[in-house]
């Protein structure tokens, strides 16, 4: 099966997406990969956006056509320290039963209710080490309660050997051998882990001299994205590379998925965010992708693009000193 | 962040600063000897062994403010005095372009590029004093050796750590407007067109590979799709699809060279201003984002103490000779006319003061006295830890500013 290009449509009338309204922000993003968190709910008719500005995050709801509703700042969290701490990521974490808002920062981890209301859970890094040593590449694992802040460390993986980027997560399928996890890191490398009791390393994939920012995991298949603008497809089971996409000009920064349809986004510096389509041959089962949409987000260095629904009909886009978060939806 | 990032913030914006110097310098009709025995005593002060040392130490960059007190210091290392309005659109200037050099650097990595197009005009700058010379190139010895053996990661790092320290800054350049490299809203353009970063292949080509027990069904491919075969020497058939990119990029054709001489190719870093031209700037009044950044200044600092020992720190390495003999100093305006100047300070606005450290606006009295006790311990010659009146010189500046 040809993965078949879709050419750019010549009349504009026939867009797949047009902007929609943006939302204020009241500090300008940073410069961070992956910047821009979005939580769908859609119980609630809400959709809820975090973004890092640096010292501190804004966790902020808005409405379906993106009127802003409540907003809240943190920041990180007072400690022993020689200079003023940045927050490097703003994340929420969708469990089976709750749903936590992380945030990171050199002096630790803090975590709190996915409303940004209450910090139920601190763990600081080590304070003597070296910024150098905070970035160990360790992989800490948390057992998370059903409700409470009896939050518990309960593994680090040893997988990699330089500062972990991103980290993408699939529901476990239930079957021997299917992927759960990947973790990336600055050098490129990649790990693919499989959850149980304790997390087993499946596959390791190496780097090539070139951080990988941003990482997805969907159906078996690791979707990554790398400094040099290259998104790679990989099988996640053996770690072979089916495919390697020249997406991007400059440095990949977000990548993200609507899982319902296995839409990928990718979204990098040179101003450009694109949607591709991912999918598996019925025939044989080979990855295809194929390239849907692009947008050219002008003079704006993106460092955060998130899709806003399951289908991937609408996503929202940060830029580095942009005081609001763009966003886009099906015509 | 990263903790590597102050020597490339301070020699850039050290470079950009002896640019408009230099510009202004030959604007105003000051005396060639004079002129260049200004560049000279500046960059003899910057590339100071034990400043460089100092600057070199892994520590992660501080305030705005403190910065610009270092620069302060620079800029009166010599027989030129410059106004607090002048001074303000100096570090203006410098601060905009440097920025704009590190959000157009192709690569995180090419920010060594930069910092060493900055080295070469510099050493332009000194060409007949071999003294200074040594020193610079030393300079790009020790650079060479902290950065060459840094990853790929870590540029990145500082080049986000860099971004962090420029951000919300939107003044708007009349060079940059008139090149039309920033918008009037005080963005800069980033260009959708030229060649790649070296290491980056040109957007839009999608490579597929397949395992060649895998049986492939070809389908006919639609009219507007590229395609063609190739084998490879493992057997697995690769296959190309184009895809549209939406930009107009081109294979980048040659690396910048990192070696003490060689041709850098990057033009970011060079001297825009060797085309005489008159710079001025428009501060881009109510802005939302000055609003934010007068919060975070206005708040107590916490880090204060450590900023002091941080400028004492360093200052303490910039051994500044006292004026001998009777050398005549001048004022230097950046500004066309003195009312131009004297309009600026008053109309400057509040958002945008760079609020230099200053001992009258410290009100904790214990501040003072701390500031006074780490002032005193400044050196002035090569043995260390001298009581020494460079102290005094130093409180005294920074009451007139």
């Amino acid at each position: 099966m040809v993965a078949a290009d879709s050419e750019g449509p010549k009349d504009p009338g026939i867009r797949m997406f047009r902007r929609e309204r943006s939302i204020p922000l009241q500090g300008s993003a940073a410069a961070l990969c992956n910047n821009l968190s979005v939580l769908q709910l859609p119980a609630r008719n809400l959709t809820l956006f975090g973004v890092v500005h640096g010292p501190s995050a804004q966790v902020l709801s808005a409405a379906p056509d993106g009127v802003p509703l409540a907003q809240r700042q943190l920041h990180v969290k007072e400690g022993a320290g020689v200079s003023a701490p940045h927050i490097t990521q703003v994340h929420w974490c969708v469990l089976p039963f709750r749903v936590l808002l992380v945030l990171t920062s050199h002096r630790g981890i803090q975590m709190y209710e996915s409303d940004g209301s209450i910090m139920v859970y601190w763990h600081a890094l080590d304070s003597g080490d070296a910024p150098s040593g905070t970035w160990s590449g360790r992989v800490l694992v948390f057992d998370i309660p059903a409700k409470g802040p009896n939050i518990v460390l309960s593994e680090e993986l040893a997988g990699h050997q330089t500062p972990i980027t991103d980290i993408a997560t699939e529901p476990a399928q239930g079957q021997d051998g299917v992927a759960d996890m990947v973790t990336a890191d600055d050098s490129g490398s990649l790990c693919v882990w499989r959850s149980g009791p304790e997390f087993t390393l499946l596959t390791r994939i190496p780097g090539f001299g070139v951080p990988c920012s941003s990482v997805q995991l969907w159906q078996g298949i690791v979707a990554a994205g790398y400094g040099n603008g290259q998104v790679h497809l990989y099988e996640a089971t053996t770690g072979t590379l089916n495919i390697q996409i020249n997406a991007h000009a400059r440095a990949i920064c977000a990548l993200n998925l609507a899982p319902e349809v296995g839409k990928l986004l990718s979204a990098a510096e040179d101003t450009f965010v694109h949607i591709w389509k991912l999918s598996r041959s019925p025939q044989n089962g080979c990855i295809e992708v194929e390239h849907c949409h692009s947008e050219c987000v002008s003079d704006t260095q993106v460092c955060g693009a998130q899709f806003c629904d399951p289908s991937g009909s609408s996503f929202a886009v940060t830029g580095y000193d942009l005081t609001e978060i763009l966003r886009f939806g099906s015509v | 962040m990263s903790v590597r990032t102050l020597p490339l913030l301070f020699l850039n914006l050290g470079g950009e600063m002896l640019y408009i110097l230099d510009q202004r310098l030959r604007a105003q009709n000051i005396p060639g000897d004079k002129a260049r025995k200004v560049l000279n005593d500046i960059i003899m002060t910057m590339f100071n062994r034990k400043f460089m040392e100092e600057l070199f130490k892994p520590q992660e960059l501080y305030s705005k403010k403190a910065l610009r007190t270092i620069y302060d210091r620079l800029a009166h290392a010599s027989i030129m005095r410059l106004n607090q309005a002048s001074m303000d659109k100096l570090y203006d200037l410098m601060t905009m372009a440097f920025k704009y050099q590190v959000l157009l650097c192709p690569r995180p990595k090419d920010v060594l590029l930069v910092t060493f197009n900055h080295l070469d005009a510099i050493k332009g700058f000194i060409q007949d004093s071999p003294t200074i010379l040594h020193q610079v190139d030393e300079t790009f010895r020790q650079l060479t050796e902290v950065y060459g053996a840094i990853s790929a990661g870590e540029f990145q790092l500082i080049r986000q750590t860099l971004l962090l320290f420029f951000q919300d800054l939107h003044i708007r350049v009349s060079i940059f407007l008139k090149d039309r490299v920033q918008n009037s809203n005080g963005r800069f353009v980033l260009p959708v067109s030229g060649p790649v970063p070296w290491g980056t292949e040109v957007p839009g080509l999608i490579r597929i590979r397949k395992p060649s027990d895998h049986p492939c069904l070809e389908t006919v491919p639609r009219c507007h799709t590229l395609y063609f075969r190739m084998f490879n020497s493992k057997g697995e058939e690769v296959k190309k699809i184009e895809f549209k990119h939406g930009g107009n990029y081109v294979t980048a054709h040659k690396e910048g060279s990192f070696e003490l001489y060689g041709d850098r190719v990057l033009k970011l870093g060079t001297n825009m201003y060797s085309v005489s031209r008159p710079v001025e700037t428009h501060m881009s009044g109510a802005s939302k984002n000055l609003a934010s950044r007068t919060q975070e200044s206005i708040a107590p600092n916490p880090l204060a103490k450590e900023e002091l020992n941080f400028l004492a720190r360093l200052m303490g390495g910039m051994e500044i000779k006292k004026p001998s003999g009777p050398e005549p100093g001048f004022r230097l305006n950046l500004f066309t006319t003195d009312e131009e100047e004297e309009h600026a300070a008053l109309s400057r606005p509040e958002e945008l003061s760079y609020e230099v450290i200053n001992i009258q606006a410290t009100q904790d009295q214990q501040q003072n006295e701390e500031l006074a006790r780490i002032m005193g311990e400044l050196q002035i010659t090569e043995q260390p830890r001298q009581s020494t009146t460079k102290g005094d010189d130093l409180l005294a500046m920074m009451d007139e500013l």
